[in-house]
């Protein structure tokens, strides 16, 4: 039933594009309510009230906040189909392992990239391909992360996509020229109905973006 | 069923690499010790670790798995038939667990670290305040998850207990730093009870520090500090 499963979530977010993209992995059906998490309303403030933040999942009226969490909580509860982690102990470590570390270590120099200048934007810069290229190696000759098939760790990182164009944009550099195999990668993801309906405009993105920077200043 | 060596590449000192040794104690696993030494990185752990090049690391069958909270779940996963369960068993209670031993990691010892560094007496009186009322919202989580059991896990410790309990060395030496309690029996009433218990939990006791050499130890990685 729709209403068991409602989202709370903006549209640009590349955190709430990743639940999107399992929810649909998973057939789920939901209710989507686009909040502002910069207007913090009262169900936004009732349902994550520690860090008033999307995206949130609220599951027969209980919230489960952060993405990371949400994907795991979904593979837990519609266990029946398409799993998103291997079963196996090592592999499934080695999946929390990446997703962990697209968490930690993307997320700020990816913002400072678009969104700031001069010299934080060029350590920044280094700092983000640096990362790109590490998970270029660990992606390798797999068509997936996981392997053969799309998981975790695919979730967890193509949630950035849509960001990417504004990346190359105002970082003033090229995915496809630095990283081939990343760059099929995401072809392949693209070939997905989950991943085409989760993911924003990358020209509405890069829109606001720009919206962005004149507020941080960048511009 | 999960056979072969098992060690541990860590330091007695690390509140990441005690999470580790309190799970492997609760599923009774022997493993080997392989205490790091402060200020160099040993080949191994370059070698199983090439991506963070931190402790803890779990090596597993020559497997190495890193991430203190990864390592936990890994081990009640790959142990699952041996010792008590250390995660929740409903996926609502597990995403719970999760969610605050993220926050734990990312707010609240980010606050109880900005107290070891802070510069003069203002900045750190700031931080205790913020500290103080991180706390107060675990209080409130601990009387919510535990439901009247002793732990945030109900009756065994468990992957929320661990996060948050191994930094209670660490939580003591801060106390003294800025001689001001930050577990108080009136203000987190339920959370100083359930630290005791944590600490007498004989998968726990063995492992932890005593805080004057944690202090003198601390002392090298926080110079401000007062202890």
């Amino acid at each position: 039933m729709a209403d068991e499963v409602i989202l709370l979530d903006y549209w640009p977010s590349m955190f709430g594009m990743r639940t999107k993209i399992a929810l649909a992995e998973k057939g789920v059906a939901y209710e989507y309510i686009e909040t502002d998490p910069w207007v913090k309303t009262p169900l936004l403030l009732e349902m994550n009230p520690i860090h008033k933040k999307i995206p949130v999942l609220i599951h027969k009226g209980k919230p489960i906040c952060e993405s990371l969490i949400q994907l795991e909580y979904i593979d837990e509860v519609w266990s029946d189909t398409y799993p998103m982690l291997p079963s196996d102990p090592y592999q499934k470590a080695q999946a929390r392992f990446w997703a962990d570390f697209i968490d930690k270590k993307l997320y700020d120099p990816a913002w400072k990239v678009w969104g700031t200048k001069g010299e934080e934007q060029v350590a920044a810069k280094k700092e983000l391909l640096e990362h790109f290229k590490t998970l270029e190696n660990e992606l390798g000759d797999k068509a997936y992360y996981g392997g053969e098939v799309f998981g975790f760790v695919d979730m967890a990182f193509m949630g950035y996509y849509s960001w990417f164009k504004a990346m190359e944009k105002f970082g003033e550099f090229s995915i496809e020229t630095e990283f081939p195999k990343l760059t099929q990668w995401t072809k392949r993801c693209l070939e997905r109905e989950s991943v085409v309906k989760a993911l924003a405009d990358s020209d509405k993105i890069i829109e606001y973006a720009c919206v962005l920077r004149k507020k941080f200043g960048a511009e | 069923m999960a056979t072969g060596d098992v060690k541990l590449i860590g330091s007695w000192a690390s509140v990441y690499v005690m999470r580790a040794r309190i799970a492997l104690n609760l599923k009774s696993i022997s493993y080997e010790f392989l205490q790091e030494t402060y200020g160099s990185k040993s080949e191994l752990l370059l070698k199983s670790n090439p991506v963070h090049k931190k402790i803890p690391v779990l090596i597993h069958a020559d497997k190495p798995v890193c991430e203190s909270n990864i390592i936990v779940q890994y081990i009640d996963e790959a142990w699952s038939s041996s010792g008590p369960s250390i995660l929740p068993s409903q996926p609502y209670d597990r995403a719970i667990a999760r969610f605050w031993a993220a926050y734990i990691d990312d707010k609240w010892f980010i606050a109880v670290r900005s107290i070891l560094t802070a510069q003069g007496e203002e900045e750190k009186k700031a931080a205790v305040a913020q500290v103080e009322e991180r706390t107060v919202l675990l209080e409130k989580a601990f009387i919510d998850c535990s439901n009247g059991k002793p732990f945030f896990n109900g009756d065994h410790i468990g992957y929320l207990d661990i996060a948050l309990g191994s930094f209670l060395g660490w939580l003591r030496v801060t106390e003294l730093d800025a001689h001001h309690k930050l577990l108080d029996e009136t203000k987190t009433p339920s959370l100083f009870l359930w630290a005791e218990r944590f600490r007498n939990d004989p998968a726990v006791k063995p492992l932890m520090p005593e805080t004057a050499k944690l202090a003198e130890f601390a002392k090298k990685l926080f110079p401000k500090m007062q202890a």
